[in-house]
């Protein structure tokens, strides 16, 4: 089931056709938050995710700029964006992999992104344990091996379909769903593991 | 954690936990980031500050080019005749690329070579055939009105170039402040008036004294007798002949009748 309500991109996609200048800043401020979150938890480093998104997006612009009005109207925004936003991504790090030696996981695997999505009434101690659980969770999810993460971020973190997701990734339906479930399993382990640790120490 | 105890002694966590954690990692871009892409693709502009023989500038640019250059001052008043001028939003936090800093430096420093990227959508195809043309002229010298006119092929349109250059959005960066009146007169100037034209060419070594002496004597331009070619009395050509073989004209018919051919490069305008 989608919860995110597609209709809007359909009619964002008409404007686009229409007058891409004069729309493509709803675009931007539409799908920001979603492209950012989607690179950041890729990433795990918000300089990159900040770098990636901003990418997208020109990219998408430029791309939009050369389509025809009869294909602009036909995109599907969400998935279209979302594959323009890996292939940035990868991009990235294949450039940042030429420059420098690989990183270590664990010094990537902390979420600068700590903090803001506590309860108002929620008072110091738990605001602060909330944030380190949720930076826990996304330092878990950094170590997840990509072909898992990536389709565990499209599917939970954003809540693309997996039909989109199939259209992103080139994978069918069932094997997301298998790798979905797999990844879900793979973060609840990592988490009782670490609940283990903490436990005994 | 809604879990219940597990025989290991630790707590097992439902998916639909994870699920929710996951949700929640969901994050707010920084607000800077949807401005820096609607900068790179030129729908907003940012501003930057330069140093100037006339004072600080601030410039509009965006990811298309430079699009406006005026003399800081009151931000309410430049952010009004920016969105006068290009219709734009201006943006805070864009940065400038280091390598378009650099060019503009190089540019307002004089050198015409450094490669300025300009937005110049929705102007007139007249105008900016005129501002680009006004980029031909070296740092130190002066054209004048018909010469731009003659180059840009409209030799009849000596006012409207006038105009245009009056409109340039971007000058320093584009030197209209080195083209002057037919007469050698300094003539108007947009950032400014003339004044700061006159500052602005006395910083880039021009002898403007020397320059209104020749114009206020019906001299156009200055010919050498041991090479038999005439020139706009600022080329550096022209500046190389000695007194001794100087000669004066108050026109090209003049030179071409005492037998002279124009210089080729700073291109006498044939129709002036």
């Amino acid at each position: 089931m989608d919860v995110t309500d597609r209709s809007d991109d359909a009619g964002l996609a008409r404007a686009l056709a229409d007058d891409l200048d004069a729309a493509f800043e709803r675009l931007v401020r539409d799908q920001v938050d979603r492209l950012y979150s989607i690179a950041l938890r890729l990433t795990g480093d918000r300089r990159d995710a900040e770098e990636i998104a901003q990418d997208a997006l020109v990219r998408a612009y430029r791309a939009l700029s050369t389509y025809d009005a009869e294909r602009i109207t036909a995109l599907r925004l969400r998935p279209w964006l979302t594959t323009i936003c890996l292939n940035a991504a990868r991009n990235r790090r294949r450039r940042q992999a030429d420059r420098q030696p690989p990183v270590s996981l664990s010094v990537v695997a902390v979420d600068p992104d700590a903090g803001p999505l506590v309860d108002a009434g929620a008072g110091p101690e738990a605001a602060a344990t909330a944030a380190s659980e949720r930076d826990r969770w996304a330092a878990l999810l950094g170590q997840l091996p990509r072909r898992y993460r990536e389709p565990v971020i499209l599917r939970h973190v954003d809540e693309l379909s997996y039909l989109e997701m199939a259209e992103v990734l080139g994978r069918s339906e069932g094997t997301l769903r298998a790798q979905v479930h797999r990844g879900l399993a793979m973060l609840r382990a990592a988490w009782e593991a670490a609940e283990r640790t903490e436990a005994i120490a | 954690m809604n879990g219940h105890p597990h025989p290991t002694g630790a707590t097992s966590v439902a998916l639909e936990t994870v699920e929710s954690a996951l949700h929640d990692l969901r994050a707010k871009a920084p607000p800077r980031l949807a401005d820096r892409a609607l900068v790179e693709v030129g729908l907003a502009d940012g501003l930057e500050r330069f140093d100037s023989p006339i004072g600080r500038l601030v410039v509009a640019w965006n990811g298309r080019g430079v699009a406006m250059v005026d003399l800081d001052g009151d931000g309410t008043a430049i952010a009004e005749r920016h969105r006068r001028l290009t219709g734009r939003p201006l943006v805070d936090d864009a940065r400038m690329p280091a390598r378009l800093r650099r060019a503009i430096e190089r540019r307002l420093a004089g050198d015409r070579r450094a490669t300025v990227p300009l937005d110049l959508r929705g102007r007139a195809p007249f105008e900016a055939a005129v501002w680009r043309k006004a980029l031909d002229i070296p740092r130190g010298e002066v054209r004048p009105y018909g010469w731009i006119a003659a180059e840009i092929g409209r030799p009849r349109a000596v006012r409207a170039v006038g105009s245009a250059l009056g409109r340039n959005p971007v000058p320093l960066v584009v030197p209209c402040h080195r083209v002057v009146r037919t007469d050698g007169s300094i003539g108007q100037y947009s950032l400014g008036g003339p004044t700061m034209k006159r500052r602005v060419l006395s910083a880039e070594g021009l002898d403007l004294e020397g320059l209104e002496r020749l114009a206020a004597s019906g001299t156009r331009y200055l010919g050498s007798d041991t090479t038999r070619i005439y020139c706009h009395p600022t080329c550096h050509h022209a500046r190389r002949i000695s007194d001794a073989h100087r000669m004066t004209f108050r026109n090209a018919d003049a030179a071409r009748r005492a037998g002279y051919r124009a210089c080729r490069v700073c291109r006498p305008a044939v129709a002036a």
